[in-house]
């Protein structure tokens, strides 16, 4: 580049290297903002949560109340109470029965496609599998409303097809592609030596596999679980629109529930901003951040293990 | 001669049988998007044709079509991307060619863990909160796409980092013998070689953009508003919430109209899907390392 004013005492032009060395830092300095980034957002999304439910949590908040009843009545004009206990209890119901439907197969599906399936099989597996997980919520809870709904008052001969299981199953449905494939994730961790080594003293497959890879991968598999669990937790269209929201302590899986999550969907847009209830809403958000949050990080830890190891 | 032995029959057997249940069982788990898929284009499919893409919904949204919707989605998902492909990048970057094995790497990954499994609720409430009331920037495409970018960060991130991390670090070594920075080094020889698998993370997230709902909700789709947008900062129509809107909040709509914007819906998002697919499969065949 030709110096653009050839004064006598004109500054040497900057040579490439220097150039180059300085473009070197400011991109060293832009990529590690973005790599922070993803702290400032996290935490950033507690802190502006946090923000509006505050003023609740110090002035109104009873967590004797909060946590104990299962009075949801926030628009009383009279006496409005704020109990989540029956939302924890739905939120639970319904997790609970997408987990005995996704804990089976989705490990199930984990073993097939790592120790058996070979090949294209495989690969198509995986594709569906990917594909399952891509379908949106809105979409899977379209599904509870207009093809599980009648199918379930059809077979079980109920009133209601918005339930507990309407939902679970959906919920199961949707928390599977991601238990499959950080399960089968850790099938693949374990050293191939351990499988040689079973095989060498005669083991069959199976038995290499409950014996074996099995036992070495549990660390794995429970973080798969765990994380499932944690979907199934915070998902919030499809148990809105498939468990039927109406608060209830459930005694079958014909009962129908409302969830957390479903609540605050279902709620937000009909407070005034400011309001004792509009901050109640974001207070049960904070419940839910930190819920996941912690489920999120122990199944960190269990997967990475401790810092200390490292 | 080697005679199988009862026992060795029986495991046989049993080995057969353990193969065939497990196989049952990830039938049983990929059938159901099968079946949905096959329902949806049997029941929405009669749905489509030009008037319903491109006309606006009439009668109360029992009627009509969806190109408010349609248009409000490409909106929100690009405004988005505008905002979660850099900082993505520049997260792996930072990730894959500089962070040293410390405590702050090891805090930005669990980061980026949980801002991917922070409920899209919680997404929405944040979205609430910092955009459209303290950025004062109003339920807006703004503050909802802000909201999406955020929520799509993590993915964009991952498949970033796994493409980049992917490029092998011979090349790198070569390039800084040459004395190249690291900044030339990666713009030269890095990001030409994973440039595919960048693509493949951003399609992914534009996928799982276009289908969220809950975060959109109230910090910028409308439940009704028959008119394209104009600016960023007005409210606008999204083919998500239309979905929910139409199949549970209005009352008399017939009964084939959500199979269509759900067909629609799931068109947009498995194309895309197949699409970040195939590419990565074309890229493994395509790959001279």
């Amino acid at each position: 580049m030709p110096a653009e004013t050839p004064s006598a005492a004109a500054p040497a032009a900057p040579d490439r290297r220097d150039l180059a060395w300085y473009v070197d830092k400011a991109v060293q300095v832009l990529v590690f903002v973005g790599g922070v980034s993803a702290i400032v957002f996290i935490f950033s999304i507690f802190v502006f949560v946090m923000g509006q439910g505050f003023a609740f949590i110090t002035t109104r908040l009873d967590l004797g109340e909060f946590f104990g009843s299962i009075a949801w009545r926030p628009t009383s004009e009279t006496h409005p109470t704020y109990g989540i206990l029956a939302l924890i209890v739905g939120t639970g119901s319904v997790t609970g029965m997408a987990m005995l439907v996704a804990v089976p197969f989705s490990l199930g599906a984990a073993i097939f496609i790592a120790e058996f399936a070979t090949g294209k099989v495989r690969e198509m597996l995986k594709v569906l599998v990917e594909l399952l997980a891509a379908i949106p919520s809105v979409v899977w809870g379209f599904i509870g409303v207009s093809i599980m709904n009648p199918l379930i008052i059809d077979i079980f001969d109920v009133p209601v097809g918005l339930n507990v299981l309407n939902a679970g199953i959906i919920l199961g449905l949707m928390a599977a592609p991601i238990m499959t494939t950080i399960a089968e994730d850790a099938l693949k961790a374990v050293q191939d030596g351990y499988r040689e080594a079973a095989e060498a003293l005669g083991a069959t497959r199976w038995q290499v596999i409950f014996k074996v890879v099995l036992p070495a991968a549990k660390n794995g598999l429970a973080a798969a679980i765990l994380l499932g669990v944690g979907r199934g937790f915070g998902e919030t269209m499809a148990v809105l629109m498939a468990s039927g929201h109406s608060i209830n302590l459930p005694t079958s899986v014909f009962d129908s529930v409302r969830a957390l999550t479903a609540t605050v969907a279902a709620e937000l847009g009909e407070t005034a901003v400011g309001s004792e209830h509009y901050r109640a809403l974001f207070t049960i958000g904070i419940f839910l951040f930190m819920v996941t949050f912690l489920i999120n990080v122990t199944a960190d830890l269990i997967l990475r293990g401790p810092r200390s190891k490292r | 001669m080697f005679e199988p032995t009862t026992l060795n029959a029986r495991n046989k057997q049993v080995q057969t049988l353990v193969k065939i249940l497990f196989l049952l069982m990830t039938v049983l788990l990929v059938l159901p998007v099968l079946m949905i898929l096959g329902i949806l284009v049997a029941r929405g499919g009669p749905m489509i044709s030009m008037d319903f893409l491109f006309t606006e919904p009439t009668k109360g949204m029992t009627a009509g079509g969806i190109f408010p919707a349609l248009i409000g989605t490409v909106c929100l998902v690009a405004v988005a991307l505008l905002v979660s492909v850099p900082i993505g990048v520049a997260a792996a970057l930072y990730l894959s060619e500089y962070a040293p094995e410390n405590w702050l790497t090891r805090t930005i990954n669990l980061a980026i863990i949980n801002l991917a499994g922070v409920p899209s609720i919680v997404h929405a409430l944040f979205g609430v909160g910092a955009f459209v009331l303290f950025f004062g920037f109003g339920t807006s495409i703004l503050a909802a796409s802000l909201t999406l970018a955020i929520m799509t960060l993590p993915v964009v991130i991952v498949a970033t980092r796994e493409s980049l991390k992917s490029v092998p670090q011979a090349f790198r070594q070569a390039c800084w013998n040459m004395g190249a920075t690291r900044w030339q080094t990666i713009r030269l020889v890095v990001l030409p070689n994973s440039i595919s698998g960048i693509l493949t993370g951003v399609i992914l997230g534009v996928s799982s953009a276009a289908g969220e709902t809950a975060p959109i909700m109230f910090t910028g789709a409308a439940f009704f508003l028959p008119f394209l947008p104009q600016s960023v900062f007005d409210q606008t129509m999204a083919m998500s919430l239309h979905l929910f809107v139409i199949s549970t909040q209005v009352p008399g709509v017939p009964e084939e109209l959500p199979y269509g914007v759900a067909l629609v819906l799931i068109a947009m998002v498995l194309v895309m899907n197949a699409l970040s697919i195939g590419f990565r499969m074309w890229l493994r065949g395509r790959k001279k390392w």
